[in-house]
């Protein structure tokens, strides 16, 4: 059924759909309309054998995510930034123990400076915390991706992290496609622990592993999540089968025949990519677009073959790594090893800052005459950096630079009005 | 339901068990049959009280819940000692998460009960939670109080040892004053754990108003079975506070555990009491009446103060704390005195 | 369930994990001697029967008691129950009271009708006994469990000993005596009354006896000289006890001054108040130097009778007698001080003690007499092969506790020696003295008194003054026992192991360790309430 909701609503809508057992939820901006719209579904009663927590913290959150689930009840919780940061130790744990849990990131930056918009630092954070980590697109693949999630975690008994972009997902009204009940219980399946506490076959889950076997053990997550290359796009394919649509898999090509210049990014700004390089493409410039869904684990083979030849790829990243750099770009880098391929670093939409398709044709253009530095910070305001930098040469207690970075900017704009 | 002491004289209330007793009053450590939740082969120090306490807690919850039993568990020395790989100790379902957690954890697990029960499974299965002092009084402190104010289906069990000892002897909030771990040295101004900080846990538990909390020590195992049995007649968050000592961080004969239980009751170092909806509602009753130093000169920790010039004026403080424990909780019967 | 590897463990799997090895000292369960036990001069199992009195098995009880002393319901009565004054209990309280269960123990059995165990086979062998005092008595009940024939020849008309004829019936009713005596004959004991031995030799030769066992007691007054005139009556106390067993009661007047400071002055005393006399009793040193037992000191004083303490008797007159006050010395020896008194008498009852009668071990060779007893070496043997002897007859306190132990003790030489070898006695466990017990988990419980009959009927009537317990103070009383160094059975061992190392093996079966897992931090050995595990050090 086509409805015109909001991005967090459509979430909770798939989520609901999954027939969850419990969820805890603890607040924090972009995430909260999602578990605000299914507290109100359970509190109402539409979901059907479910447990509403609110809990007092994310370290509770995901903390009682582990018990549920150990227990054998699908579960699912959300939060974002500094959220996810206050329950790492419990995410790492989740992992660690094998516990199918979903949990949406609606991808917020991470502070100091404390900042409520998009970027990617969160998950991205989590990279090694032995979560599956799948990017959407658009608000319609959020909400596919959440089907996926749940069969995709409970047949692999490892926890998934939904990344959806904060705000610009999250709170935009979009059309999306609401499956039917009928729909999701064809493809998603009753819950099926592998291990879980029982009563009638006690066991003792999480135990202390000394380095006589923690390196098998974390070798058997990795294996784990190999096995998860082969399953993300056999899930893509099921779910095509049922519901009619693409949506899911490890990556996604655009517009790539061909194409010398191949851009990889993940998450909404692909649509803005996309855009721009339909424009670019018109004007006969060979550039096409890969999208990467499946971040953790990552398709090193898909991508490699996506693109071994080209000539170059620009990794347009919304995070970054402080002291080296790119984060996606050096995975990306790992797929095509051996190949000869000239790679750029773009660090773009930190905090929020917008992606404009005036900025991305300028950029692919420079790309495409190599005309780029390895590590390029789109949009970057240097004036305001080289201000600040002086200063601090100039004396040591400059003050703090956030504040003083803040004044340059708006003396910028108040300039330029 | 109040605890009625047996009228038995050769062993009064406190053995374990004794043949004299009809079965109904013998405990459930006496029967042949008790699950032994901490199974042998265990790597707790010799004469842990941690482990003690812990069979002692989790057989009776066994019992009074005819086996329907999860447990969650913190990080420290009850966790590492039961389930280094490639051996657990525990014959119940059993799970480990972290350090600070294990009131959330058992939120979720009892959540999880919850809806399964809705969904037709028969098993009333109940939950634990259980940690050490510091899992509990410190850094779990939070979940535990979300785990207690949400009035989740819990009951947690505090081991208090004092001090962080898988870490190796570290002090915790639950530490009492003067005393000595490896971040309160006996040197300086104030040797040993300085007055004045520090938590008292089961107060604050009472706080939430929570339906049932109990502080009980391994000396009088039947007191504290019996304050688990009763834990389980409610539904709800509930707390109970259980004083282990530990040879290993106190310095203490490995011998000595439950004499030093004892005496820490005796004294009124440690206050054994029941309390419901937040009211004070039983308290054990001293014996027979003993000054603090009978319970602090057994241990190591403390053997600054017995040096060639006691420390009087650190005793006469620590009775002092005795003194209003033994106020506050009633622990002398007003009758016999 | 398809495990994580590693993370996710079966349940219990630590079994294989032998703690064991790190002990460096492993607790024992042990048997410690009670001090009760070992005080008894009877050798009774006082715990061992307790311990079955505790679960209000009587039958059980009485079974475990007779075992060493066929006569409970006597002892619950006159023995002097010493080991009550060795009981542990009297460090927290007061003593158990083993001699009121002891005696609710032997009425019960009477009530019920319970039987001696009878012996399984007959050795063929035949024992002759001289004497049916408490000892003889004894030494035949035991001597019949091993399955010797037992002839017993008794001088008096009936059987008892001083038991009949010295101890008043206040103290021991008749047919307490009678029961416990008849059940001993029933076992097959072949008593032949009025038949005094005069010649230990030829009576056992005449009977074909393989050995004899002699306990003639102590029956000859022994005198004092007292300057007296011809119409005073001055009597002594044994005679005027045996006296009251037959039909002819000794006539003694009114005001009857008895002699001496032994238990048998306060019972011929408390007898004379009892057939409407007013004894005196004249004794020459203080009340505390008294050999009687202050607790019957305390009853005739209650019940009327007068004493004299510091006092001799100078002489005798018909209708008084003068008496010398005396002074303690340095030395606490009583001297005379020149002063005199008088006091009206009708009698004088010599209550001084009393002499073996030997004259029927005259000629035998190589017996050892002296100070009026005869000697016996450690297995209660003369100096005689195959005689044996025991009781008051032999250098020992003369109580009726001991005269049963020696009984005892005898029968098993006599056993020994019978089949050619000597008896060894097993080694006695260390005594669980009060240091090993974990007093802390014995609830305080006083004493029970044990009711007295009231002061008029004991001026009067010759009543049992002493009543027993009835069944739920004798339980009460059974269950005060600390089982010093004895496993009750409280289980505390099996719930304070931190490692689970103690198996219960079932009522009545006690505990074992489990030593795979036992770290020995000695925990079961501190909280053991009664001492029974002890540590030792484990060779490494
Ligand atoms: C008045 C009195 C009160 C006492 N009260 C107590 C008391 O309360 N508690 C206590 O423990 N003790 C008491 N005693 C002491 C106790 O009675 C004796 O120690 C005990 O009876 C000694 O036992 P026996 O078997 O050695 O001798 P006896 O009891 O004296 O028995 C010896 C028997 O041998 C018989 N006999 C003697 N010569 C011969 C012979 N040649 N041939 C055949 N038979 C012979 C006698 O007739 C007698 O029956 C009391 C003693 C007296 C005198
Ligand atoms: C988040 C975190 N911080 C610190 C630790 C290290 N740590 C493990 S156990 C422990 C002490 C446990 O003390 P307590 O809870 O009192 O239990 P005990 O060992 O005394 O029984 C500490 C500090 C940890 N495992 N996790
Ligand atoms: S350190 Fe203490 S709490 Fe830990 S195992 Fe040893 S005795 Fe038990
Ligand atoms: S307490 Fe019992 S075992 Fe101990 S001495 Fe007294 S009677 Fe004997
Ligand atoms: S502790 Fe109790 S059960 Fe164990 S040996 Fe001692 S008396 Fe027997
Ligand atoms: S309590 Fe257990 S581990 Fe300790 S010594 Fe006794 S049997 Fe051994
Ligand atoms: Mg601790």
């Amino acid at each position: 059924m086509l409805k015109q909701m909001e991005g967090s609503h459509a979430v909770a809508e798939a989520v609901a759909l999954c027939r969850p057992e419990v969820i805890c939820a603890y607040p924090i901006s972009p995430q909260t309309h999602i578990v605000e719209g299914i507290g109100e579904m359970v509190k109402a009663g539409e979901i059907a054998n479910c447990e509403f927590i609110n809990v007092e913290s994310e370290f509770a959150a995901m903390s009682v995510a582990i018990g549920s689930s150990a227990t054998g009840a699908r579960t699912y919780t959300a939060t974002a930034s500094q959220g996810l940061l206050f329950m790492v130790e419990a995410v790492y744990n989740a992992s660690g123990l094998g516990l199918p849990i979903v949990m949406t990131v609606a991808n917020r930056a991470i502070g100091a400076p404390i900042n409520i918009w998009n970027d990617h630092s969160d998950s991205i954070s989590q990279r090694d915390s032995g979560w599956i980590q799948l990017f959407a697109e658009t608000n319609q693949e959020a909400l596919d991706l959440h089907i996926q999630a749940f069969k995709l975690a409970e047949e692999l008994s490892l926890p998934v992290m939904v990344c959806m972009d904060g705000f610009i997902l999250t709170h935009a009204y979009e059309r999306v496609d609401i499956p039917t009940q009928e729909q999701v219980d064809a493809f998603l399946p009753p819950y099926e622990p592998r291990q879980m506490l029982d009563t009638s076959a006690p066991v003792s889950i999480g135990a202390m592993v000394g380095p006589e076997a923690f390196t098998e053990v974390r070798y058997l997550a990795h294996e784990k999540q190999m096995q998860a290359l082969e399953l993300v796009p056999k899930m893509a394919e099921e779910f095509k089968a049922i519901f009619g649509r693409d949506s899911g898999g490890l990556v996604r090509t655009y517009r790539t025949e061909d194409a010398e210049t191949i851009v990889i990014a993940m998450g909404s700004v692909l649509g803005t990519i996309k855009d721009t390089v339909d424009e670019m493409r018109d004007a006969g410039v060979k550039i096409g677009v890969l999208g990467i869904t499946s971040f953790r684990p990552f398709p090193l083979d898909a991508v490699r073959q996506a693109i071994q030849h080209v000539k170059r790829v620009v990794v347009l990243e919304k995070t970054f790594a402080v002291g080296i750099g790119g984060i996606l770009s050096t995975d990306v880098r790992t797929a095509f090893a051996g190949i000869d391929i000239l790679a750029y670093t773009v660090i773009a939409g930190l905090g929020g800052r917008p992606i404009t398709m005036k900025s991305l044709h300028e950029l692919f253009e420079k790309a495409g005459r190599d005309d780029l530095v390895p590590l390029t910070f789109l949009d970057l305001d240097w004036k305001v950096v080289n201000k600040q930098l002086a200063r601090e040469r100039q004396q040591r207690r400059s003050g703090p630079a956030a504040e003083n970075i803040l004044r340059d900017v708006s003396t910028t704009a108040a300039n330029l009005s | 339901m109040s605890f009625q002491p047996v009228k038995f004289y050769q062993t009064g209330t406190f053995t374990v068990g004794n043949r004299l007793l009809v079965p109904e009053e013998r405990s459930v450590q006496a029967n042949m049959e008790r699950t032994n939740s901490l199974n042998s082969g265990h790597r707790a120090c010799q004469g842990c009280g941690e482990a003690l306490g812990a069979r002692y807690a989790i057989d009776a919850a066994m019992h009074a819940t005819n086996n329907q039993l999860i447990a969650a568990n913190a990080t420290g020395c009850l966790e590492v000692f039961s389930t280094p790989y490639p051996e657990t100790s525990w014959q119940i379902p059993w799970m480990h998460s972290l350090f600070g957690n294990a009131p959330a954890v058992a939120t979720g697990i009892a959540a999880a009960i919850k809806v399964k029960r809705q969904k037709g499974m028969k098993d009333d299965v109940r939950v634990v939670a259980q940690g050490g002092d510091g899992g509990t009084t410190d850094i779990g402190f939070g979940c535990l109080s979300g785990m207690f104010e949400r009035n989740d289906d819990v009951l947690y069990i505090c081991y208090d040892n004092g001090g962080y000892m898988n870490t190796g002897v570290q002090r915790s909030s639950a530490t009492p004053p003067a005393a000595r771990t490896a971040t309160t040295m006996p040197v300086g101004q104030q040797p040993g754990n300085v007055f004045g900080q520090g938590k008292f846990m089961p107060a604050i538990a009472m706080a939430h108003e929570i339906p049932y909390v109990a502080t009980a020590t391994v000396a009088d195992l039947r007191d504290l079975e019996h304050k688990v049995r009763k834990a389980m007649t409610f539904r709800g968050a509930r707390y109970i506070h259980i004083l282990v000592p530990c040879p290993l961080g106190w310095g203490s004969a490995s011998q000595d555990t439950i004499k030093l239980s004892r005496l820490a009751k005796e004294t009124g170092m440690f206050p054994v009491f029941e309390a419901e909806y937040g009211e004070l509602t039983n308290s054990s009753k001293i014996r027979r009446l003993l000054p603090v130093e009978e319970y602090l000169k057994p241990q190591k920790r403390f053997a600054h103060l017995f040096g060639k010039s006691p420390a009087v004026g650190t005793i006469v403080r620590l009775q002092a704390l005795a003194d209003k424990n033994i106020r506050r909780y009633q622990m002398l019967d007003k009758e016999a005195n | 369930m398809n495990k994580p590897f590693a993370i996710t463990l079966n349940p219990g799997s630590s079994l294989a994990n032998h703690t064991g090895s790190w002990r460096t000292e492993r607790p024992v369960y042990v048997d410690r001697l009670p001090p009760c036990n070992s005080q008894c001069p009877a050798g009774e199992d006082i715990q061992g029967w307790l311990f079955h009195a505790e679960s209000g098995n009587y039958e059980k009880a009485w079974q475990h008691l007779t075992k060493d002393n066929p006569f409970p319901a006597i002892m619950g009565r006159v023995c002097y129950h010493s080991c009550e004054g060795a009981c542990n209990r009297g460090n927290l309280d007061a003593p158990v009271g083993i001699n009121s269960v002891e005696r609710f123990l032997g009425d019960e059995a009477i009530k019920r009708g319970w039987k001696l165990v009878e012996p399984a086979t007959e050795s063929g062998k035949h024992v002759l006994i001289v004497g049916a005092g408490p000892s003889g008595m004894s030494a035949a009940y035991h001597l019949r469990r091993f399955g010797h024939r037992v002839t017993v020849y008794e001088a008096g008309p009936m059987l008892g000993g001083m038991m009949r004829f010295g101890i008043p019936k206040y103290r021991l009713p008749r047919d307490v005596l009678d029961a416990e005596m008849q059940r001993v004959v029933e076992m097959g004991v072949n008593v032949v009354v009025n038949t005094k031995v005069d010649n230990i030799l030829e009576t056992m030769a005449a009977g074909g006896f393989d050995a004899a066992f002699l306990a003639v007691g102590a029956h000859i007054a022994k005198r004092a000289y007292i300057p007296s005139g011809e119409v005073s009556k001055i009597v002594d106390a044994v005679s005027v006890l045996r006296s009251m067993e037959g039909e002819d009661k000794p006539m003694l007047g009114r005001r009857v001054i008895v002699y001496g400071g032994g238990n048998t002055a306060i019972d011929v005393a408390r007898t004379a108040k009892r057939m409407g006399a007013e004894p005196i009793i004249v004794y020459r040193r203080t009340r505390d130097k008294m050999p009687a037992h202050d607790f019957e000191i305390e009853e005739a004083m209650q019940e009327g009778v007068m004493i004299r303490w510091l006092s001799t008797i100078k002489k005798a007159g018909d209708t008084e007698i003068t008496i010398e006050k005396m002074e303690l010395d340095a030395s606490g020896f009583p001297q005379p001080t020149g002063e005199f008194e008088t006091l009206e008498a009708d009698s004088v009852v010599l209550a001084l003690g009393q002499d073996v009668d030997l004259s029927l071990l005259e000629g035998v060779p190589g017996l050892e007499l002296s100070d009026g007893v005869v000697q016996v070496d450690a297995n209660m043997m003369t100096g005689r092969a195959g005689v044996f002897a025991g009781g008051d007859m032999v250098p020992a306190d003369r109580n009726i506790t001991i005269a049963v132990g020696h009984g005892k003790k005898a029968a098993r030489n006599i056993d020994a020696w019978l089949r050619g070898t000597t008896y060894v006695a097993p080694p006695k466990h260390q005594v669980a003295t009060f240091d090993k017990l974990n007093t802390w988990y014995y609830a305080d419980a006083p004493k029970t008194v044990r009711p007295m009959l009231d002061i008029i009927r004991r001026q009067s009537t010759f009543d049992e003054v002493q009543g027993g317990l009835d069944e739920s103070t004798a339980l009460f009383e059974a269950r005060r026992c600390l089982s010093c160094g004895n496993c009750f059975e409280c289980d505390n061992c099996y719930g304070v192991c931190p490692d689970n190392a103690v198996i219960k093996l079932g009522p009545g079966k006690r505990f074992e360790f489990n030593y795979d897992y036992c770290k020995g931090c000695g925990m079961c050995v501190a909280e053991c309430p009664c001492g029974a595990i002890n540590m030792v050090p484990e060779d490494i």
